[in-house]
């Protein structure tokens, strides 16, 4: 392997995991909901300006604290925040609409996107923020051409971290058993005395949280944050998710990988592929092209089981 | 023996409940005594399903009163009347399909605390059901019907019910297997737990409970004991597939 492909290699595996991590959250709601929460992205983007503002309050009254620190604590304003926000867009929007039509809890999800934008905008203003790198972004250079930063380590390591303990929490433990029967049937759930308005709750709670993390990862990464920037990687973990097959968690996590490496690849190669025609800001085109193929020849995912089966 | 003055395991009053936007039931009564095996029979659409739904906690009512212990019961959800003690084996058993046979049947089991309870109750339902305990770690859609059923049971009874509900249990069952599920009900019934049963098998049905109710188009149109239901030529005629004159 040159150190060209394995460079994108890298690249790719660093904003797929962020795609997986968003798409978790995605997959989760729809299978215990069958609703896409499209205001999924712009609770990353509350996780990120939470943990801006945690930072900068805390080189106000704390600036000696060592980075890692800092990191921590701007987490741990950043993820409850985010749960909040999650929990109260189920209590206060979904649960209201969960015996309406598909499409009226669909549309609430884009007015809570909205919503969720234009208040960010009026607390943090229009512009954009430098987000402080506090995992060094100096590349190394495990192999001569090829480079990884520190924070890209990081954000691979958290990323995998999350997503066992997510898997081993769906799989292994009482609430994860209550959110799988209740994903099956809400009712029969009911039956065994799960109080499914908690399980639902819940997941959108675990899903907020994850998200809060990936919004912290994906700012350090870019060394900026702003109101919107959770639309796009928001909308490219959808399409993770669409890919993987929406509903299952493993198809979620595949789709992010493979998202991110087709992007990657994408982005290394469209200027070769198209003559010079386009260049590599072209890159979001891939994520798009992918969610129409899929949607046209694969609309399960790769992953996924028949759709039919759930109402 | 029951006596008059003893308060009913649940007692429905003029109860209606409506489904589907047609009233399914039109103010029905009936009580179930501690211990007892009652079975409500009736045709296709007669509402007995949506009767134990409605006492499950799974479809709201529209009037009347369902008491349990003497107290009433109609505005707690389907989840906290399972904690009080009533388990329902929904139609078509209600299998959770991708989750395995043990993770079914542990579900049944979700409100309790007692690890060790739990443990002695699953290993009695493997001796009880012995096909279950081959499958425990097949994902229960891959089941047979009446091995689901089996479940179904099996999962409902890890709840520690005091009142069962079992809504047609033989449906599309092979008779032999119809015959082993309704030895499990009798089992259970002898252990103590109160069972109210919904049949379109009359006769089995009939010949196995202690008490009947027969319900047609929304109203309870006959009661009594198994064996007068049995004997009683309108209900032959009717249920039991024989013409309305004396055998």
């Amino acid at each position: 392997m040159d150190a060209e492909t394995l460079q994108q290699l890298i690249n790719g595996l660093v904003i797929g995991s962020v795609y997986a991590l968003i798409a978790l959250g995605y997959t989760m709601v729809y299978g215990i909901l069958g609703l896409i929460n499209f205001a999924h992205g712009d609770v990353l983007m509350v996780g990120a300006m939470t943990a801006l503002q945690t930072m900068l309050f805390l080189m106000g009254v704390a600036p000696g604290m060592s980075p890692v620190a800092m990191l921590t604590l701007a987490l741990l304003v950043a993820i409850p925040v985010s749960m909040l926000i999650g929990y109260t867009m189920e209590r206060l929007a979904y649960r209201r609409l969960r015996n309406a039509p598909r499409l009226a809890p669909l549309i609430t999800a884009i007015g809570m996107s909205f919503l969720l934008q234009t208040l960010a905008m009026i607390i943090w203003g229009r512009n954009y923020h430098t987000f402080p790198q506090l995992i060094s972004t100096t590349p190394l250079q495990p192999v001569e051409g090829v480079f990884v930063t520190p924070v890209q380590i990081v954000i691979i390591v958290v990323s995998a971290l999350l997503m066992i303990g997510l898997t081993l929490l769906v799989n292994r433990t009482r609430i994860g058993r209550a959110m799988r029967a209740t994903a099956e049937n809400h009712r029969t759930a009911s039956l065994m005395g799960v109080d499914t308005n908690a399980v639902i709750a819940f997941t959108f709670i675990i899903g907020a949280g994850l998200a809060a993390v990936a919004g912290v990862m994906y700012a350090s990464n870019y060394g900026i944050a702003h109101y919107g920037m959770g639309f796009m990687p928001g909308l490219k973990a959808f399409t993770a998710a669409v890919l993987g097959g929406i509903g299952n968690l493993g198809g979620a996590m595949l789709g992010g990988i493979v998202l991110g490496l087709v992007e990657s690849f994408g982005a290394g190669y469209i200027e070769r592929l198209t003559f010079g025609f386009l260049n590599s800001s072209y890159q979001d085109i891939f994520a798009f092209i992918i969610l129409g193929l899929v949607l046209i020849f694969r609309p399960t995912g790769l992953l996924g089981e028949r759709v039919s089966d759930r109402a | 023996m029951p006596t008059e003055e003893k308060t009913p395991l649940l007692q429905l009053q003029a109860l209606q409940v409506a489904y589907g936007g047609i009233q399914a039931v039109k103010g029905i009564s009936l009580e179930l005594h501690h211990g007892e095996l009652v079975c409500l029979i009736g045709a296709n659409g007669a509402g007995k399903t949506t009767t134990l739904n409605a006492i499950a906690g799974v479809l709201p009512i529209v009037g009347g009163s369902i008491a349990y212990e003497g107290k009433p019961i109609a505005n707690l959800p389907a989840h906290k009347r399972l904690r009080q003690g009533i388990a329902l084996v929904p139609e078509g058993r209600g299998i959770f399909t991708r989750l395995t046979v043990e993770e079914n049947l542990r579900m049944g089991a979700y409100t309790r605390r007692d690890r060790a309870g739990v443990e002695a109750d699953l290993e009695r339902i493997y001796t009880m059901l012995p096909r279950v305990k081959e499958r425990l770690h097949q994902v229960a859609g891959t089941l047979s019907g009446g091995e689901q059923q089996m479940v179904a049971i099996g999962r409902a009874l890890l709840s520690r019910p005091r009142l069962l509900l079992l809504d047609e249990p033989s449906m599309g069952l092979a008779p032999l297997v119809v015959e082993k599920i309704f030895e499990v009900v009798q089992s259970v019934s002898r252990e103590g737990v109160t069972i109210l049963l919904v049949e379109q098998n009359a006769n089995l049905a009939l010949e196995f409970a202690q008490r009947a109710y027969v319900m047609e188009s929304g109203q309870i149109t006959l009661s009594g004991s198994g064996a007068e239901l049995l004997a009683d030529p309108k209900v032959r005629a009717a249920y039991l597939g024989e013409l309305d004159e004396p055998a």
